[in-house]
């Protein structure tokens, strides 16, 4: 790991942390939800960016996580940090239990793609129907305002404890990148067969690396239900997660330390100036942001491989010349 | 318990609904044989053809059946132009790619519909939903026994497409094997395109089929989307044989899962068969050993 991976995006974290001197209310919660999707993003890159399996259904992470700490708090009395820290665990355990069945049973590409698809919606129809999970009225938190309960009064200090989180998972995923796990994840990504010929486990790196996903993604799931103190099935296990952290990536550049994060940001902000620009002259439009997401996604695809840092990262090579 | 006569009728009208879903089954399936690839956009385009099919109603008061030959045209035109210049050249020819390119058009064609039309709920309006007819003790669905013979036709037709006409020998040989199909002079982009296409003629079959019984609205594909793939992988990826069976087993276990679990947790059975033969049987349980 070397200063020149981390340092831009240390600084625009930052930078970031400014925010509350200048931002309104509203700006810090729509800053507050980019940078949740951000870091469930960056869950979604080490295993879909750095070991190259897509996933379709990272919602059973976030939900997983989100539904944790929620219960953990209702139920059981738990504190809400030691919720976070049990809801990280469980995200790690399905993570390596989805990963075990379908890695296993040498499930990848597309295959891979549907089946944790399918397993992200077998969890929300399963949180929709149970009591414990609240059933369809979805789960209330209580409020009570104190770090103790991991609530803020002031939105400031959650983004500050936001972006701390999302800071340290960036040096994680910058030093796991420059690591032999890095390198392993990268092998299994470019050629598994060949990768397995050279002595590396897939197995255990493709195992390593969802359960490493999962941890993180659990996090934001954690972290959202602590923001928003209000979850249901549709949002905890619903498939816009799953898509919206994907595209992030994909958008950013999956397989990059920063991409995810910058990603995320970007897709957010182009899908509010689109809701903004378009209530202007159409009052709301339902899904138009989505629109712009799925445009996003096949444009980046198509013109993008590497996504927003890969074009920089040409942009600056093609300055240097 | 439940009487026997009610378990099967339960089971006959499942089997005639896994029609509807066979047909939406077999151009996912006749797609993934020939260019490898999951067409995420399955679904959307499914909910695409809904909405033509219900908007031809609503304005000309056209009967879905009888929109089935203009809405099939139209939607082969889609596809191929969706194939050609849309998925092909954007994805690089690489299956991941692929698999972004058609999850990024779902996502903009399903929430272009909620755009225009809300998230409202849309039907024929009538009740012809609701007609039944007696075949002995059972009382089974108008609707669905049409669909049903319907898609029983249309897999008939495809059958003899790809094994009796020039188009269906190259779509065959490109999907056996591409460099050697080129080699005789055939276009494999136009082949894809072609391809595609039909997939996406079969699902306007299936939309008009649906329309009588089901509300339109801009997620509906999604309930079809993971029913389809399930039906696919079960029946082997690829294989048209395989997709109407597997098409009329999901419609059955759907039925009976329903009558015997409630609807909410109904919807299960579906998904779990879907793991379980990802898992254990990912060639299908009519395709060949792994």
């Amino acid at each position: 790991m070397s200063a020149r991976d981390v340092l831009p995006g240390l600084m625009l974290l930052g930078l970031l942390a400014l925010a509350p001197l200048v931002a309104s209310n509203a700006a810090l919660n729509f800053l507050l939800s980019s940078l949740i999707v951000a870091l469930a993003a960056q869950g979604w890159n080490l295993l879909g960016g750095y070991a190259g399996q897509l996933s379709f259904g990272h919602a059973a992470f976030f939900g997983t996580g989100a539904y944790a700490t929620a219960i953990l708090q209702l139920r059981y009395g738990v504190n809400a940090w030691a919720g976070l820290a049990i809801g990280v665990a469980l995200g790690a355990l399905v993570g390596w239990a989805i990963g075990f069945l379908s890695f296993r049973a040498r499930l990848r590409g597309s295959y891979f793609a549907l089946v944790t698809l399918a397993f992200a919606e077998v969890l929300r129809i399963l949180a929709n129907a149970f009591d414990l999970t609240g059933g369809a009225a979805g789960l209330l938190i209580r409020m009570a305002p104190g770090a103790a309960n991991l609530q803020f009064p002031s939105r400031a200090t959650f983004l500050w404890l936001v972006l701390a989180v999302v800071a340290a998972v960036l040096l994680l995923t910058a030093w796991i990148a420059g690591g032999r796990l890095g390198a392993r994840l990268v092998a299994v990504r470019e050629n598994e067969d060949a990768a397995r010929a050279l002595g590396v486990d897939a197995l255990r790196t493709k195992l390593g690396a969802i359960a490493l996903s999962g941890a993180i993604t659990a996090a934001a799931g954690c972290l959202y239900a602590q923001n928003f103190l209000y979850l249901d099935a549709n949002i905890a296990y619903g498939t816009w997660i799953s898509v919206e952290v994907l595209i992030a990536c994909v958008l950013g550049g999956s397989g990059t330390v920063l991409g995810p994060v910058i990603g995320a940001l970007a897709l957010h902000g182009a899908g509010e100036a689109a809701k903004i620009a378009l209530a202007g002259i159409a009052g709301p439009v339902p899904g138009i942001d989505l629109v712009l997401f799925g445009a996003l996604l096949i444009l980046a695809v198509a013109f993008l491989p590497q996504g927003v840092m890969g074009g920089l990262r040409r942009a600056a090579r093609g300055l240097a010349r | 318990m439940f009487p026997p006569a009610l378990i099967a009728e339960a089971a006959v009208n499942g089997l005639l609904a896994g029609a509807a879903y066979a047909l939406v089954a077999l151009g996912l399936t006749l797609v993934y044989g020939v260019l490898h690839i999951v067409n995420f956009a399955h679904g959307a385009l499914l909910t695409c053809a809904m909405f033509a099919a219900w908007g031809l109603h609503a304005a000309f008061g056209l009967d879905p059946y009888l929109s089935i030959p203009p809405l099939a045209v139209a939607f082969f035109g889609l596809g191929y132009a969706l194939q050609r210049w849309v998925i092909g050249p954007s994805s690089h020819g690489d299956d991941g790619n692929t698999l972004l390119v058609t999850l990024g058009l779902s996502i903009v064609l399903e929430n272009a519909l909620l755009a225009v039309f809300r998230s409202d709920t849309r039907s024929l309006g009538g009740d012809a939903g609701f007609d039944v007819v007696e075949v002995g003790p059972m009382l089974l669905s108008y609707p669905r026994l049409v669909g049903f013979a319907v898609a029983l036709v249309t897999a008939a037709l495809l059958w003899a497409l790809l094994s009796a006409t020039d188009t269906g020998r190259a779509i065959r040989a490109v999907a056996k094997e591409k460099l050697g199909a080129q080699l005789v002079g055939i276009d494999p982009r136009h082949v894809y395109a072609v391809t595609f296409g039909l997939g996406c003629a079969c699902l306007a079959i299936a939309a008009c089929l649906l329309l009588p019984t089901f509300y339109v609205n801009p997620r509906v594909g999604n309930a079809f989307v993971l029913v389809a793939f399930t039906i696919v992988v079960l029946g082997g990826m690829g294989s048209i044989p395989g997709a109407l069976l597997g098409g009329l087993f999901v419609g059955v276990v759907e039925s009976l899962g329903g009558l015997f679990l409630g609807d909410s947790l109904g919807q299960l059975g579906i998904f779990v068969i879907f793991i379980l033969v990802l898992l254990f049987r990912p060639t299908g349980l009519f395709g060949p050993r792994a």
